[in-house]
């Protein structure tokens, strides 16, 4: 029987509360500590500053972030999977190693660095060997966007942390893995367990999904009884999995946050599709065969679950330049807040017309009177203190939404009165990038993938 | 007696594109055959009528005493593409907890006992 492994969640998106990995590593017991920095569109904003910058592209946070904690963690044996390697994970090993250098630590750290998801260079060999990369919402070719095309990766799964962890790596950085495989691949990895034993592979992918959005699984952005969760130093879960795939999701005790069947469950609904098919590239998970037993004292522990074998493709994710957009706003006082905030509008859309601009879309929403509810809300209610108008546009070319920019401000002194709120000055013009998910041949992707090993600092 | 959906359940809402998930759950487990009555595709279809420009998929998940429901077209291209304030979905959870929803007086009372904000409010 081996002993259970503790997978703690650090940081649920680029850009999380920057203590939390901090905290996980020094107020409790963990074994591995997961980082999760890529959202689907991250993925194009960091190619988008590679292209800047060669040598940039990673969550830079996560080196000052290992810097501090190295020493830690070669003491306490804490070894750290994350993501954080995004389109240039070896920079982001690069950067790590000349942050060590030099530095007095226990013994050298071990980083992994996995590459090989990055598919943007063979994109137009993909293209001629047959791989259509068809839209998996629309079923359209790429071809049709292919020039636009500003990054391409497929999501990895276990395999390379595996290995990378079996090598004795302290860190392993990825770039696209899939989020729930940096929880669950320290699990096959300690456990030993199969990589056909479906069951306990899907009850990793529960487990992953649990971890991957940090907070939210431990009373983070919890609507059920929130007002009694102190969030102002919120431990994030912690996974203790077991041998047989039943698992305990819990925190650190001295942290604020809780766990609960309802800080659970709903994390656990939470972008979620057909629960019955949770496809990762390692299995699938079937999220209606979970039970929860709520066992007080913020444990809640979770068994039964049951998965079904991986496919044999991975899925890519593909960003392409489609369009800029603005979008401005002001906001107008009491008395009829809202009655000016829509002339201020009409004001506004008409001098657009007027300009000749075209654009694909304009939109305008109020806010403060059903801008978040939108109809289901019903007519706002009367007399409002204050209304913010906010008003977007999308063009294929960046010059109309350029101008657009420049007919926010006359509104202050050409338009209704009781406004302000212009103190951001000009609304920034931004390239849209859109999303196109797709699906490739898994052993395509695989055999180019490559794990390194370095070591740094305990000089 | 007619109350608010959210009188018996509570949610939380994210997107994938172009579609918005929302995941609807019992506070008791009385409540969860109520939900499964009550919340069908059709009414959510019409709750989030001028929003939801797509199909609405609902999924069972009584293990969790919970639905879930996939509103396709709702974030106004979804991504980047948007121009919504909420285009990630994140308000779709409480929209649709102001559903109206018809509950048995008994169901209701348990769900109000057990909820300890409801107890606060009370108190």
């Amino acid at each position: 029987m081996r002993k259970p492994v503790r997978v703690a969640s650090g940081q649920g998106f680029w850009g999380d509360w920057q203590e939390a990995p901090a905290l996980q590593v020094r107020e409790g017991p963990i074994d591995y500590l997961m980082l999760d920095y890529l959202a689907e569109i991250t993925m194009s904003i960091m190619q988008k500053q590679r292209d800047r910058d060669p040598s940039a592209g990673y969550a830079r946070d996560f080196v000052p972030l290992v810097e501090e904690l190295a020493p830690e963690l070669l003491e306490k044996g804490v070894r750290v999977v994350t993501n954080a390697g995004g389109v240039n994970p070896e920079g982001c090993r690069e950067a790590l190693v000349e942050a060590l250098r030099g530095r007095d630590l226990p013994r050298p750290l071990r980083i992994a660095t996995v590459v090989g998801d990055d598919l943007s260079g063979r994109l137009d060999a993909l293209l001629a060997a047959g791989h259509e990369l068809a839209n998996m919402e629309t079923g359209e070719p790429l071809e049709a966007v292919r020039a636009r095309v500003q990054a391409a990766n497929a999501y990895l799964g276990a395999d390379p942390i595996v290995e990378a962890l079996e090598a004795g790596a302290d860190v392993v950085i990825t770039g696209r893995s899939t989020d729930t495989a940096l929880t669950y691949a320290p699990m096959i990895h300690e456990l030993g367990w199969g990589r056909e034993d479906w069951d306990r592979i899907a009850a990793g992918i529960v487990a992953g999904h649990i971890n991957e959005c940090g907070a939210q699984a431990a009373g983070g952005n919890t609507l059920y009884d929130w007002r009694s969760v102190d969030l102002v130093v919120p431990g994030y879960p912690i996974i203790e999995m077991e041998e047989d795939g039943a698992f305990t999701v819990t925190k650190h005790p001295g942290l604020g946050g809780r766990v609960t069947w309802a800080t659970v469950t709903e994390q656990l609904v939470y972008e979620m599709g057909d629960p019955a098919e949770y496809i990762t590239p390692d299995g699938i998970a079937d999220f209606s065969t979970i039970h929860l037993d709520d066992e007080g004292g913020d444990r809640v522990r979770v068994h039964g679950v049951e998965g079904r074998p991986r496919t044999d493709m991975l899925k890519v994710s593909i960003a392409y330049r489609d369009g800029w957009k603005a979008t401005g706003t002001l906001t107008y006082a009491w008395p009829d807040a809202l009655a000016k905030a829509r002339r201020a509008d009409e004001i506004l859309r008409a001098r657009l017309e007027r300009l000749g601009l075209e654009f694909d879309e304009i939109r305008t929403e109020f806010v403060g009177a059903g801008a978040c509810h939108g109809p289901v809300a019903g007519p706002p209610p009367k007399d409002l203190p204050e209304v913010e108008l906010r008003v977007g546009v999308r063009a294929g070319r960046r010059d109309p939404v350029e101008r657009f920019t420049r007919e926010i401000a006359p509104l202050i002194l050409a338009g209704p009165p009781s406004v302000t709120g212009f103190a951001g000055g000009r609304p920034r013009v931004q390239e849209v990038m859109a999303y196109w998910p797709a699906l490739v041949d898994r052993e395509v992707v695989e055999r180019e993938v490559t794990v390194q090993t370095t070591e740094a600092g305990g000089a | 007696m007619k109350v608010r959906l959210g009188e018996i359940a509570f949610a939380r809402s994210g997107d994938k594109g172009d579609t918005a998930n929302v995941g609807v759950i019992a506070v008791v487990p009385s409540a969860y055959p109520v939900l499964a009555r009550e919340v069908t595709a059709g009414r959510v279809k019409e709750h989030f009528e001028g929003v939801c420009h797509g199909e609405v998929e609902r999924f069972e998940l009584p293990n969790l005493n919970a639905l879930n429901f996939l509103l396709h077209r709702s974030l106004g291209g979804g991504g980047t593409v948007s121009l919504m304030l909420d285009a990630q979905g994140k308000t779709f959870s409480t929209a649709m907890l102001r559903m109206e929803v018809d509950v048995p007086d008994d169901v209701l009372a348990e769900a109000w006992e057990t909820r300890p904000d409801r107890r606060r409010e009370d108190g």
